[in-house]
């Protein structure tokens, strides 16, 4: 049964003198490589020369603080039950007195661990949490060697207070919207 | 007996039953929600306003319509009444609004609070409820208290459904909680913290509809829906020793009485059983608690589905979609 008119019959037929030297054949092929020498690459050095990426580019997690510090992390687990993945876990805390300008709230999680092996960097953490407290940044998972080092813990994920990790461009326009109405108690 | 038709559907239930024990007799979607009714314990019901049902006609006797909107819990069936629950677009309108009431001072801390994902406040909210505020002034705010060294108060938190002094008067045998001041005022006190350490006083965490008392030997411990409940049992002096194990790989990280379809305790579990025996070789473990599939703990929980039941179920939903008249939706802004 023919399914196109593509297809092509094979004749095998003895070659002649010029097509035995196979010199035409390999000029052919040197002319295609020259050609691409000066075609535009579709590579970049990577590391000295980075491609532009979105603004939204979904890449390794940060742990936000607030304006004095706080971390903002209550540890209530909508992220990890949001991960499709289940890439997240965490354990939750008291905070003790004393404490109040490391945590937000009096809840806060003692640790915290995405594994960047599993993670597959669907954002949905970031949209079920509701303290504004994860973001994916686009910053790129760096590579490694072995499978623990993929187990990023709050020390790689709490941003630091002296370097602060810009997320503005990752807010949706209605939690924009919703943190203008500054008259509402729970938005003070 | 006596003959009533709700959301028209008829039933006929024996004299002096409540609209809302009736309603529940029918089951499914025209049961009122209730958040200070308890089945299990007398004279509650009356308070949060949320089962509010409208009846068309009074009675056979007598068919005018009742003036306002009733509180189904404790108002009693008469023959040939006929209600309105979930027909009534003014129902739907009333329920919008006593939640909007019972809101205006609640914290929304969910993210913080322990009864998260088994929390009738946060069904009611979700099911009943505006997905935006309007209120701008100060909440009230109260001190956290330690009642006993078992159970933490939340005050803020608390919706004033007077279970828990039901509690500690008709299954306690001396009183030792009740609630202080009126109006905005009003809270849950233990006459100068007196501890409770009444047997059967940890059944006040069960029957608390919010998160005001929880348990505090599972404080922050875990979220609800990362644990594993489990129907467990053992033979125990004082209470049934029919419980729930809320567990964690091999630990028992909580254990509770268990709550039926309307989140009532049945047979109350003693002191003992939910606080000190937290290991798993204490109980004869049943099997797996049967979770509600609309609710968060259901996920990522399998269980066996029974195919005959299953179909009957969805038998009966479709016989009462094709009966009844589909509520209006609610279009009130805000």
């Amino acid at each position: 049964m023919q399914l196109t008119n593509r297809s092509k019959l094979v004749v095998k037929k003895e070659m002649n003198f010029w097509e035995r030297m196979y010199l035409p054949a390999i000029l052919g092929g040197v002319m295609i490589t020259i050609r691409h020498l000066f075609r535009r690459k579709s590579t970049v050095k990577y590391p000295e020369k980075t491609r532009e990426i979105s603004s939204i580019w979904r890449g390794q997690h940060v742990l936000k603080r607030d304006d004095k510090g706080a971390e903002r992390c209550t540890a209530c687990g909508l992220c990890a039950v949001a991960c499709p993945a289940e890439a997240i876990t965490m354990t939750a805390a008291e905070r003790k007195k004393g404490e109040e300008n490391l945590y937000r709230e009096e809840k806060y999680a003692s640790t915290y661990e995405i594994n960047m092996l599993r993670c597959i960097f669907c954002g949905l953490c970031e949209e079920a949490c509701p303290k504004e407290a994860i973001f994916l940044t686009d910053r790129i998972v760096t590579t490694d060697y072995s499978r623990t080092g993929f187990v990023y813990g709050k020390d790689k994920l709490v941003e630091k207070v002296d370097d602060r990790i810009d997320v503005t461009k990752r807010q949706t326009l209605a939690v924009q919207e919703f943190k203008q109405q500054k008259q509402l108690s729970h938005n003070k | 007996m006596a003959k009533v038709t709700i959301d028209g559907i008829e039933v006929e239930v024996a004299d002096g039953t409540t609209i809302l024990n009736a309603a529940r007799q029918i089951g499914g979607d025209v049961v009122p929600p209730a958040m200070c009714y308890y089945s299990s314990l007398k004279e509650t019901g009356g308070k949060c306003r949320v089962c509010l049902v409208k009846v068309t006609q009074g009675s056979a006797k007598d068919p005018r319509p009742m003036p306002k909107l009733v509180a189904s819990c404790r108002t009693p069936v008469m023959d040939g009444m006929v209600v309105q629950n979930i027909s009534s677009a003014e129902v739907l309108e009333a329920r919008k609004g006593v939640v909007e009431f019972l809101l205006l001072n609640h914290p929304l801390d969910c993210p913080i609070c322990d009864q998260a994902g088994e929390c009738d406040l946060q069904n009611l909210a979700y099911e009943h409820g505006a997905a935006k505020t309007r209120y701008e002034e100060e909440r009230r705010t109260f001190e956290k208290i330690d009642i006993g060294d078992k159970i933490k108060l939340h005050m803020t938190r608390c919706i004033l459904c007077y279970r828990c002094t039901f509690v500690a008067d008709q299954l306690t045998n001396n009183r030792v909680h009740g609630v202080l001041n009126r109006g905005d005022a009003s809270e849950i006190s233990t006459y100068i913290e007196k501890a409770v350490d009444n047997d059967f006083s940890g059944n006040m965490i069960d029957v608390c509809p919010v998160g005001a008392l929880t348990d505090k030997t599972f404080r922050f411990k875990s979220r609800v829906w990362f644990t594993k409940p489990l129907d467990a049992h053992r033979d125990c002096p004082t209470c049934s020793g029919k419980v729930v194990l809320w567990t964690k790989g091999e630990e028992v990280l909580r254990v509770s009485a268990r709550k039926d379809q309307y989140g009532e305790v049945k047979e109350f579990i003693c002191n003992e059983c939910r606080y000190d025996h937290k290991n798993m070789k204490d109980w004869v473990v049943e099997g797996p608690r049967h979770i509600e599939r609309n609710s968060v703990i259901s996920q990522n929980h399998y269980e066996k589905i029974d195919l005959q039941k299953l179909k009957l179920e969805v038998d009966r939903q479709l016989t009462f979609q094709k009966g009844k008249q589909l509520p209006q939706s609610n279009t009130s802004q805000a």
